[in-house]
């Protein structure tokens, strides 16, 4: 029997068993979301040996039919949303009390992951836009969860550019199939490199669009505007999820998906589509940069910060090369873990002390220890202070850059990482450290299952760079690198041969 | 002819979302802009004189072949249109919410947040 599927069917059919069965239990949905997400985490391990699979669905072969292709990328990010979403409802059992309708919030929050793995799982390019479009309209609606006035503000700002994005990714994938007449990815890949079509005027069109789209979906600096606003709206736990997973599974998977394995770097680099994406990137990470420098509000900080961690793996991915590929995997999976934990302590901090002016705290670090514990070890990573997870990734992206001689965005890589740190270190005197306010005084630390989700993304954080330990490496990281570095491979692997 | 005109569709409802000021229209111009794509995707299997693409027993198979529209961006448009009314629910819904705590649907006047 083959379990891919039941990564796409198991969190479809929880969210909408949750509000049939838990009209009156409030405890009900907890206990079904968490079940469902930790079942989840332990079959994204588990598929880790099926590793590579194809199934078809409704036994219908390529091109006819829709494909979910399970290769080393699909798993590698499997298990990065998985495990995410797992802390992140683990964490939510406590938080989500400030708010009304536990019900209403598992059954989006597991609707938005039914469609993040789906995203990953796909090989068809129409499926990819209806999972996309599951997981950005849930998203659009936990935005605006708390409904108040700036929450839907942000949501509706979000839902605006994230609709005006899709429809550009429809169209997209209209002139595709115009072109080729097919949907699955790695039968347009053939079909592409057959003929001479990448003269067609038709077709760049249609790759800046995708450009277009999916910049917009992963809040590349010029698309960025609706990241600030809707990130720190959203609920804590929603933060983690959008900042840390969506921008990542929406947006620069389905890029890298397109870009190397249906196009291919090689012949993109024609009309200088890679140095489109450089200037972009670099464009995110030193504006996001210097635009968190001059927040108060702590997690609009985070959220600008997200935009400068995009602008990082943009630039490795528009190298090419197996290093720039690997570093930007790498960088997504350590942003996604540490930006999480950073957004789940300022719920935690929320929480207790009911404001976000980084300005009205300080101290805190004598009374909420774990708390002020786990911020520090987020920013630590994501400033890049070894051993953490965001030393290593940054580390690979550098030497990437300066293997493929560009040492001029070496140097400016290593100098947004110094503003990186200095924006970090701004939060961490006003928030942990200096002297505690007196209103603050006797507060007590958040609850317990706060506090161990937390801890246990924590611990990922410290211990990721064991990734890189050759055996481990072999299973996971560059089984990922291969299948997009090599096109040839995936397209071996869908339509069999 | 058809395309151009299907593009200026498509123009007209981003023109509308950008430009306009009101909630309403910022909604309207968006469906005009999913329509302008459901047309575009049926124009790319139109066939001139065409028929549906249903085949029955009395046919002969390289005449339907020949003669039938693509069957498979209608398939497309239908689950666009799906999405589509989707996104319209949310977004009016949205929108009811925004009146009830401004009072306005002029986005000049929703501007809490900044930055």
């Amino acid at each position: 029997m083959k379990l891919i599927p039941l990564m796409v069917a198991i969190p479809l059919g929880t969210a909408f068993f949750i509000p049939m069965v838990s009209r009156k239990n409030q405890r009900v949905p907890d206990l079904l979301g968490n079940l469902c997400t930790f079942t989840l985490f332990l079959l994204s391990l588990c598929l880790i040996r099926f590793v590579p699979q194809v199934y078809f669905m409704g036994g219908w072969k390529p091109p006819f039919g829709i494909t979910l292709v399970l290769d080393g990328l699909s798993s590698f990010m499997l298990i990065l949303v998985n495990l995410v979403t797992f802390l992140i409802t683990l964490y939510s059992i406590s938080y989500m009390e400030l708010y009304t309708s536990k019900l209403r919030y598992y059954s989006l929050l597991l609707l938005m992951l039914a469609g993040m793995n789906g995203v990953i799982l796909t090989g068809d390019i129409f499926n990819l836009f209806v999972f996309l479009e599951i997981a950005v309209i849930s998203a659009y609606a936990l935005t605006g969860f708390g409904t108040e006035a700036e929450e839907l503000e942000a949501s509706f700002k979000y839902l605006v550019l994230g609709s005006v994005s899709s429809v550009f990714i429809l169209l997209g994938i209209a002139f595709i199939y115009s072109l080729t007449g097919s949907l699955n990815l790695a039968d347009i890949s053939q079909k592409l490199a057959g003929e001479g079509i990448f003269q067609s005027p038709a077709l760049w069109f249609a790759i800046i669009l995708f450009l277009y789209g999916f910049g917009m979906k992963s809040a590349i600096m010029p698309f960025h505007p609706w990241l600030p606003d809707a990130h720190p709206s959203a609920p804590a736990p929603i933060s983690a999820m959008l900042s840390g997973l969506l921008i990542k599974a929406a947006g620069v998977y389905p890029l890298l998906r397109i870009f190397y394995n249906m196009f291919g770097m090689g012949n993109l680099s024609q009309k200088f589509i890679p140095q489109i994406l450089m200037v972009l990137g670099g464009i995110s990470m030193a504006g996001g940069a210097l635009l968190a420098l001059i927040q108060t509000d702590i997690k609009r900080m985070f959220a600008y910060s997200s935009i400068s961690h995009m602008g990082y793996i943009f630039l490795a991915l528009s190298l090419g090369t197996p290093l720039g590929i690997l570093g930007a995997l790498f960088h997504i999976f350590s942003h996604a873990v540490s930006k999480s934990l950073l957004f789940l302590t300022s719920g935690s901090l929320e929480y207790v002390l009911h404001t976000r002016d980084i300005r009205k705290m300080g101290g805190i670090e004598e009374r909420m220890p774990i708390t002020a514990f786990s911020g520090n070890i987020g920013f630590l990573s994501l400033a890049g202070i070894p051993p953490l997870a965001g030393f290593w990734s940054k580390l690979f992206i550098i030497l990437a850059l300066v293997k493929a001689e560009r040492l001029g965005w070496a140097i400016f890589a290593c100098g947004v990482s110094v503003l990186t740190l200095g924006y970090y270190l701004r939060m961490n005197r006003y928030v942990f450290f200096g002297k505690i306010k007196s209103a603050f005084r006797r507060v007590k630390e958040a609850p317990g299952t706060m506090l161990g989700a937390m801890v246990l993304l924590s611990l990922v954080v410290i211990f990721l760079g064991s990734l890189l330990i050759p055996p481990v490496k072999k299973v996971l990281l560059s089984p990922a690198v291969h299948i997009l570095y090599s096109g040839e491979d995936y397209v071996k692997l869908v339509l069999g041969g | 002819m058809e395309f151009i005109l299907c593009f200026f569709l498509l123009m007209v409802g981003l023109y509308a979302v950008v430009t306009k000021r009101n909630l309403v229209k910022i909604i309207i111009g968006l469906a005009i802009m999913e329509y302008a794509i459901n047309l575009f995707l049926i124009l790319i299997g139109y066939r001139k004189d065409g028929i549906a693409p249903i085949m029955t027993s009395t046919m002969d198979r390289v005449e339907f072949l020949r003669k039938a529209v693509d069957p498979l961006p209608q398939a497309l448009v239908i689950t666009s249109i799906v999405i589509g009314f989707g996104i319209l629910a949310l977004a009016v819904s949205i929108a009811i919410r925004i009146y009830e705590r401004f009072g306005t649907f002029d986005i000049n006047e929703i501007k809490k947040l900044k930055g």
